[in-house]
């Protein structure tokens, strides 16, 4: 399906967490768009500030620790990040709604499924008569593939496996037919055969209704099948951008490059798996240059003084392919290790 | 549903009979009745006599089982110090009254206890959870009998709002109620605070405002359901704190009721009334719990379903 107008726009999004440890800038200049149907991954290690950019677009950061101090989120040409409380609400399950990591946890252990289905349509469609609300539970959970779904509506989490409870959060996200949905690490609970059949699933209902999808994830085997656009972040920054194929197939940024190294492959054996020397900062410390010089082995004194600016990447045939680094010349496009 | 229930009644009765056994046993272990009862002057055959008419010769479960048919017909004896009512019959005159208060104590604390609970969750770390913690505090520091006395002396005595002793109308009830159930409300307060905080860190909670459900639905529907396990539990506790509470209010306010029944029936040595206290109120205690089993499995179905 070809990809449609942009629906979202992320400028400059910023988002700040107090901690003991200080100031964390988990969220630092993040910005990327999105267009009608499309698909765009967000890759990165834990804390590199996912997660927090998703929250953040929803504007429900777990207050008071953490807020939004700068950017803008502009859906359809609307900023969200000026709308009162009340009015961002509505924009929740409706405009956007999101899939949790974890889908043992996320539906409320005392209500049954069918009514935590409805309540998302009902809070959007007030006057709904009950039965109505019941036949469009039903209808959520079929396109969803529950079966025998008009017993279903009755059952409670505890009652459904893990794979069935994700399949409801899916039901509920997409019962009010929302334009944006944002999936936070949707599979990493799920075992190998479900999480397949659960990412088909994502690209059914993406199909049908022309949903664009936020992928947030660091599982790139997910990206390659799933995204049309990938943007890698590290340290609360998006360090590279661009479309999935160029990407896999010409990494400018030396993280990506580190990242796809340590991806393991079925066609080589290898003694070790390679694994990006150090660790990732702490984020209440961030270098003063670059995040990723103190790792990075093409990093010489500019990048650990100076923030590079984003640039087009060298495959510049490749459109909107950009990443941030002083070294993209030197590194070149040679193939990564893998 | 209706295995679990079967199953929880059963484990009362049980109960039920575990506390006939220890009643039954504390009698016997303040030893032989025989000495007492006779006159000073009777001889070894007299002693073996009453024995023999009080049945106490027989082997031990063949009395308890006597005592226990006896108990199941709502006979207990006779009570010493009011001659000619059954000890049971003086007991129930006085339960309405402990219960009336008892039951007053609970449904204000819980009134009192369960909103601030949840909106010190809600506010936590503000001036707000500050004045809860230390509402909590000095609930939980006050020993009933001494926080009694004083609401006497100070809203009683000095200010005259209420009367300080008795039965009688509303007012009555005041003094006895927050004496009896300042406790209960930090206690509830803190437990409904804790498991708040919990269940508002979830996922399903953040699910459910990821869905834009509204944030007043969020907290008293979503949450505190799932939060009013904990403090749900504790009602059965609280049974119990109440009825061996109300032995010391009720003494503190002259409050007719079975708790101040129970210290007259000890002091007069009059122990048939003071079997019937405890099994009355072992019964109530268990009832009580029996109650909350049932509440707690409607609102959590995973127990309903076990």
């Amino acid at each position: 399906m070809p990809l449609g107008d942009t629906i979202l726009q992320v400028e400059n999004l910023q988002t700040h967490i107090d901690t003991k440890m200080g100031l964390v800038k988990a969220v630092d200049g993040v910005s990327f768009s999105l267009r009608r149907g499309e698909t765009l991954g967000i890759v990165g290690e834990s804390g590199s500030g996912k997660s927090m950019t998703a929250l953040s677009i929803l504007r429900l950061v777990p207050r008071p620790a953490a807020r939004i101090v700068g950017g803008r989120v502009m859906l359809n040409g609307e900023d969200l990040l000026s709308y009162d409380a009340e009015r961002m609400r509505r924009v929740r399950g409706r405009a956007i709604s999101m899939v949790l990591q974890d889908p043992q946890t996320s539906l409320n252990p005392v209500y049954s499924i069918g009514g935590q289905i409805t309540e998302a349509i009902a809070n959007q469609q007030r006057k709904l008569p009950r039965l109505e609300l019941l036949k469009r539970a039903v209808a959520a959970l079929k396109t969803v593939h529950v079966a025998a779904p008009e017993q279903r509506v009755r059952d409670y989490p505890h009652q459904l496996s893990g794979g069935m409870k994700q399949r409801v959060v899916a039901a509920i996200a997409n019962s009010c037919e929302p334009q944006i949905l944002i999936a936070d690490e949707p599979t990493t609970a799920l075992d190998a055969t479900i999480q397949a059949q659960y990412l088909r699933l994502l690209k059914e209902i993406q199909q049908e209704s022309g949903l664009s999808i936020i992928f947030i994830t660091h599982d790139f085997g997910i990206v390659a099948n799933m995204c049309d656009h990938v943007a890698v972040m590290y340290g609360g920054r998006v360090v590279e951008y661009g479309p999935v194929r160029a990407i896999f197939n010409s990494p400018a940024h030396p993280y990506t490059r580190a990242l796809l190294s340590s991806v393991p492959a079925v066609d080589r054996t290898v003694d070790r798996l390679y694994s990006i020397p150090g660790q990732p900062p702490m984020l209440w410390d961030l270098p003063r240059g670059c995040r990723f010089a103190p790792r990075c082995e093409w990093a010489d004194s500019r990048c650990h003084q100076e923030y590079p600016p984003t640039v087009p990447s060298l495959d510049a045939g490749q459109a909107a392919h950009t990443a941030s680094c002083w070294k993209l010349e030197d590194i070149g496009l040679e193939n990564v290790r893998c | 549903m209706r295995r679990f229930l079967a199953i929880r009644i059963a484990q009362s009765l049980l109960a039920m009979l575990a506390i006939s056994v220890i009643a039954f046993g504390m009698t016997h272990l303040s030893g032989s009745p025989v000495d007492s009862m006779l006159p000073e002057d009777a001889g070894p055959e007299e002693a073996a006599q009453l024995t023999r008419e009080l049945g106490l010769d027989r082997p031990i479960h063949v009395q308890y089982f006597k005592f226990l048919g006896r108990v199941l017909s709502g006979n207990m004896g006779d009570s010493i110090m009011s001659p000619g009512a059954s000890a049971l019959g003086v007991v129930m005159d006085r339960m309405p009254a402990t219960l009336l208060l008892g039951g007053f104590a609970i449904i204000v604390s819980t009134i009192i206890a369960i909103p601030i609970g949840v909106l010190t969750a809600v506010y936590r770390d503000t001036a707000f959870d500050a004045a809860g913690k230390i509402i909590a505090l000095l609930g939980q520091a006050a020993p009933p009998f001494w926080l009694g006395i004083v609401l006497i002396w100070v809203f009683g005595v000095t200010l005259d709002w209420f009367p300080t002793s008795g039965r009688g109308g509303f007012s009555h009830f005041v003094l006895p109620a927050i004496a009896m159930g300042w406790f209960q409300v930090a206690a509830l307060m803190r437990i409904t605070r804790s498991s708040m905080l919990e269940v508002l860190d979830s996922e399903y909670i953040k699910l459910a405002r990821v869905k834009g459900v509204p944030e007043s639905r969020i907290i008293w529907v979503h949450a505190l359901r799932n939060a009013a396990i904990a403090p749900l539990t504790y009602f059965g506790v609280i049974a119990g704190i109440i009825l061996t509470g109300s032995v010391v209010i009720e003494t503190v306010f002259v409050w007719p009721g079975a708790g101040q029944l129970a210290v007259e029936a000890i002091r007069a040595r009059d122990f048939p009334v003071v079997q019937a206290v405890v099994l009355t109120f072992a019964a109530v205690f268990i009832l009580a719990n029996l109650l909350v089993d049932t509440l707690y499995a409607y609102v959590d179905p995973r127990i309903r379903y076990r």
